[in-house]
């Protein structure tokens, strides 16, 4: 009983404090999961944060649903997940209703203007982020010669994305795990 | 089909795509649920999308599952946006609770940083192309001087002072409410210069 009321507390807390997406939640989760509630060791926790990255799909609720079973079955599961989604999901959802209210007032259209050059910037930091990572493995001419293909594809052809990533995906597994 | 059938299979559909395909955590689906939300299904436009994810990037918590939540909300309502959150993180989930015991041996795998190292660049070139749009979009409304410098603004504050993504995303929403009364005032005092403080 316990153990579900600290797992729906513990993941709540590290998300509400989280910034920034899942990732930035990391530590937070790293603090309730092995410092404070001991739910894992630390060499645990690592081995749990290699398979999480190496699965598509967010990953804070990953983090979430593997803590969350181990500690308290499927029940524990379920409130892991509920205290990692549910508050930031209606906050959206709250924030969103008040403003789509007053779509028409000049005071939400300077706010939406105003956004986008910060939306931009973020974006432009997240794309090299992006980019950086692959170049130190694969290098970078490997990188730019993706980077060319995925952008003529998406951009030029038209190709849905998501035929994209599984191109590169098989890619990655036949050709460039001799290089990693 | 029923139009509310539909519905739910589009954003299922969507939902499972995304949440499959987006390697490296929440922020690197943002551009297949855009494409998805935007381009292939049109449950909003770009401009509405760009003030989500800006509203969205101010809150805290998961990225992925909030702008889930939002477009099963906006589709089917409470029960939609619920819908919508499962069908995105469920895939992963399971995936994670029955490879349990192949930890090690995954995570250290040579094919999967294969796969992550391959499919990285095509995530970069998503992400640098939404930045360009939501940069076009900053200046064709706020004028190529003024669109650049807040962008400039934007990055200092972000990448050298580092202050917290929300606190600049609610200071330039702050300033966004009062832009156009602002800009309107500025007009007004350049038809008659006569008056004080004739310039900024």
């Amino acid at each position: 009983m316990i153990d579900w009321l600290n797992l729906l507390i513990g993941f709540l807390i590290a998300n509400l404090l989280g910034y920034g997406g899942g990732p930035s939640s990391i530590p937070l989760m790293y603090q309730e999961i092995v410092p404070h509630y001991h739910w894992l060791s630390d060499a645990e926790f690592s081995n749990m944060l290699a398979l999480g990255n190496a699965l598509p799909g967010p990953i804070a609720t990953k983090i979430a649903a593997y803590v969350g079973f181990e500690v308290g079955g499927w029940v524990g599961l379920g409130l892991a997940l509920i205290g990692t989604v549910l508050p930031s999901a209606i906050g959206l959802i709250l924030l969103l209703r008040l403003l789509a209210k007053y779509r028409q007032s000049s005071i939400v259209k300077g706010m939406t203007l105003l956004v986008q050059p910060v939306i931009a910037v973020m974006m432009i930091t997240l794309t090299w982020q992006m980019a950086k990572e692959p170049m130190g493995t694969i290098g970078i001419w490997q990188t730019l010669v993706i980077a060319a293909i995925a952008f003529w594809a998406m951009e030029r052809r038209k190709i849905h994305p998501a035929i994209v990533i599984v191109a590169a995906f098989i890619y990655g597994g036949v050709v460039l795990q001799h290089y990693v | 089909m029923k139009p509310h059938l539909k519905d739910y299979m589009d954003l299922g559909v969507s939902m499972v795509r995304t949440g499959v395909l987006g390697y490296g955590g929440g922020p690197s689906v943002i551009p297949l649920i855009r494409h998805d939300a935007v381009k292939r299904y049109q449950w909003l436009g770009d401009e509405e999308f760009g003030e989500i994810l800006a509203i969205a990037n101010a809150l805290p918590g998961p990225i992925a599952t909030k702008m889930a939540a939002y477009l099963g909300y906006k589709s089917r309502g409470i029960l939609g946006a619920s819908y919508a959150v499962i069908m995105h993180i469920l895939p992963s989930v399971l995936a994670m609770l029955l490879l349990l015991s192949a930890v090690n041996l995954l995570a250290g795998s040579r094919v999967v940083k294969g796969m992550i190292a391959a499919v990285s660049p095509v995530i970069a070139v998503m992400l640098g192309v939404m930045a360009y749009e939501f940069a076009k979009k900053g200046i064709k409304g706020l004028g190529i001087i003024a669109g650049i410098l807040f962008m400039l603004l934007a990055l200092l504050l972000l990448e050298i002072l580092e202050v917290h993504p929300a606190l600049v995303i609610v200071l330039f929403l702050g300033y966004g409410a009062v832009h156009f009364r602002a800009i309107a005032r500025f007009r007004n005092k350049r038809k008659r210069p006569d008056r004080e403080g004739d310039h900024l």
